[in-house]
């Protein structure tokens, strides 16, 4: 019982990390419907950033996590404006190949710029790990599933109350009615991939913190899609739902799989869902029941 | 409507076979024979996802992953059944389609990015099934895998030139294959489930039949891909089939031109001469003294690949069979503009 609490609590603090990033993957995916394959890139490059910001810079944490919050809005924004508006109307293997090739770029540039060795983050919050019914569990794992919350609250405010949230609701659910009734579609679509692109700054500052920086901070990215396949492609909820969900599943899977099979189960658990999930429920537990079927 | 109009392509045709069987082979070193190698291996690998991407519609992100079935097929059939190369090689494709359809079934159910998500999800279970099944290739975590080179009769194919002549037979009829296949009743139908899945249905089109054909086309392609690749390395490993080779070859076809024949061969010679241009570059570079530029070879291919790719989907979004047919234009109409 207490191995079961120990996989559920680690679960879902691994759970938080891919819910951050998961959000910034929806958010663009709600104003543009483009599948962002250079997610984790994003996030690595945040990670690098606000290191860089620590460590050379010297800033004091909290105003290197917004400065780096800052650089990669305007990295999102400058993406969006140089890489995907061009593309629009393109057919959708085009934009995935875009999003592809951008993700090749910033793996590339990051380690030239940065050295690709793995470098540790300073410590954010103290190290001592303290016990929950029994189980340790490290400061910095509570701290990113608070963050991961307070982004949650902070977007699901935005969504619900705020004129740009309403109006980039408006522009996901009809971009043609809500430019007729004058949301300025240009600037719902910049100003989506950069808030993205603050969401995956956090993540960045965080994973980085957890694992150190380096280019494989990168991979994290591809565990974005098991976790918007099961939660709903296009809901915040779905988000920070799905991302809980699998980090606990693969949890367990490493925890009760792993043994039968010599390893590896964390790998591969998350896909075999994300497939019966498409085949069950391709909109996912959350997400709207638009989404183009055959 | 035939293939080649002109009496000019059709001698272009002739002049091509004999520089492709009589000049390359006689004149080339066997460094610029090993390039041209891997060029046409990529180039099976390059059409057969083009009849899936290009002319179905249909996004994979799976092809390594078929690749890596069908060298595992193949290399297993040589080793454990002792099968000439003959009966390896169609081994590959055959049963390279039978696990591409069976991940083409989510097709049926999603289609756009949802089913370049599927596809991705079966990149990462086939490689994660060749990671942990040792009890198959029992050559441990590696499963790495050693085969004797390919055998015709009693013709052993284990230098670089000959392996080149099978290379370049297989890729010919890969690619007669599938020009022939994009002109009959099954490439019409794949490009109208394409340009319109719901017109096409309206129109007669077997919507279910035709997408699982295409998943079966192109994974046999794949299949014959992965196997040439195996025949021709002699050491098959899982390594070679990871999501960077999906990947690859989408690019492939991106660049060379989706939804053509011709456009995927230049992809793949595109993408398979890249790294060497880079790395020529980097020492002509380093030669007029710019410091450590060598070093940072594997960054500034990634850069590259990165780059070309978003370039041509926004400058060029037909690819390089685009380029290359308003060269081709620009002669034929010669003096005048159109």
């Amino acid at each position: 019982m207490e191995f079961f609490l120990q996989l559920v609590l680690n679960g879902l603090m691994v759970g938080a990390l891919y819910t951050l990033i998961a959000m910034g993957f929806v958010l663009i995916y709600k104003a543009s419907e483009v599948i962002n394959f250079a997610q984790g890139e994003q996030v690595m490059i945040g990670g690098y950033v606000a290191l860089m910001m620590l460590s050379s810079v010297r800033l004091p944490l909290p105003l290197a996590i917004l400065v780096t919050m800052g650089l990669m809005a305007l990295l999102g924004f400058v993406v969006e404006r140089g890489i995907l508006r061009p593309l629009t109307g393109y057919p959708v293997v085009s934009v995935i190949m875009a999003t592809i090739g951008l993700a090749a770029i910033l793996r590339g540039v990051a380690p030239w710029v940065w050295s690709a060795e793995v470098r540790g983050f300073p410590a954010i919050v103290p190290s001592t790990p303290f016990r929950v019914l029994g189980v340790p569990l490290a400061p910095i794992n509570l701290a990113s599933a608070a963050l991961a919350l307070l982004c949650m609250g902070v977007l699901g405010y935005f969504f619900q109350r705020t004129r740009f949230g309403i109006a980039m609701r408006a522009v996901s659910d009809d971009p043609r009615a809500a430019a007729a009734m004058g949301i300025d579609l240009r600037a719902i679509l910049a100003l989506a991939w950069a808030i993205a692109g603050m969401v995956s700054a956090l993540g960045g500052v965080i994973w980085g913190r957890i694992l150190g920086v380096d280019p494989y901070l990168a991979i994290v990215g591809l565990k974005v899609f098991p976790v918007v396949i099961l939660g709903g492609l296009d809901s915040i909820m779905g988000a920070v739902v799905g991302g809980f969900l699998m980090g606990v599943l693969e949890n367990l899977a490493a925890g009760y799989i792993d043994p039968l099979v010599g390893g590896g189960a964390k790998d591969v658990v998350p896909f075999m869902v994300l497939i019966v999930a498409l085949m069950v429920r391709p909109y996912g537990l959350f997400g709207r029941e638009i989404i183009e079927r055959v | 409507m035939a293939v080649y109009q002109l009496p000019l392509a059709r001698f272009g045709l002739v002049a091509l076979l004999v520089v492709l069987f009589g000049v390359v082979p006689l004149t080339a070193s066997d460094y610029a024979l090993s390039i041209l190698n891997l060029v046409g291996i990529a180039s099976i690998g390059a059409i057969g996802l083009n009849l899936l991407v290009g002319f179905a519609g249909q996004i994979s992100l799976g092809q390594g992953g078929f690749m890596a079935i069908g060298a595992y097929t193949a290399a297993l059939f040589a080793l454990r059944l002792e099968a000439p190369f003959w009966l390896a090689l169609p081994a590959a494709g055959f049963s390279t389609a039978v696990v591409g359809c069976l991940f083409g079934i989510p097709s049926l159910r999603v289609k756009g990015l949802y089913l370049a998500i599927a596809t991705l999800a079966a990149q990462f279970i086939i490689e994660w099934n060749l990671l942990h099944s040792g009890w198959l290739t029992g050559q441990g975590a590696q499963g790495a895998l050693v085969i004797e080179p390919a055998t015709l009769g009693s013709l052993v194919l284990d230098t670089e030139r000959r392996k080149y002549y099978l290379i370049i037979v297989v890729a010919l009829v890969a690619t007669v294959a599938a020009r022939n296949l994009a002109r009959s009743y099954i490439g019409r139908a794949f490009v109208a489930i394409r340009d319109q899945d719901i017109a096409a249905e309206t129109m007669g089109v077997n919507i279910f039949r035709y997408k699982l054909l295409a998943f079966a086309i192109s994974s046999f392609y794949a299949g014959v891909t992965g196997a040439m690749w195996a025949y021709y390395t002699q050491v098959v490993s899982y390594e070679h089939f990871l999501i960077n080779t999906s990947i690859d070859y989408l690019a492939m076809i991106i660049i060379g031109g989706l939804g053509s024949v011709p456009g995927s061969i230049l992809g793949a010679a595109f993408i398979t001469l890249m790294p060497a241009g880079i790395r020529d570059a980097l020492e002509a570079l380093k030669r007029w003294g710019m410091p450590g530029t060598l070093g940072n070879f594997a960054y500034v291919r990634e850069i590259i690949f990165g780059l070309a790719i978003v370039l041509f989907l926004i400058l060029e979004p037909e690819g390089l069979y685009r380029i290359w047919r308003r060269i081709k234009d620009y002669f034929r109409l010669w003096p005048f503009a159109y």
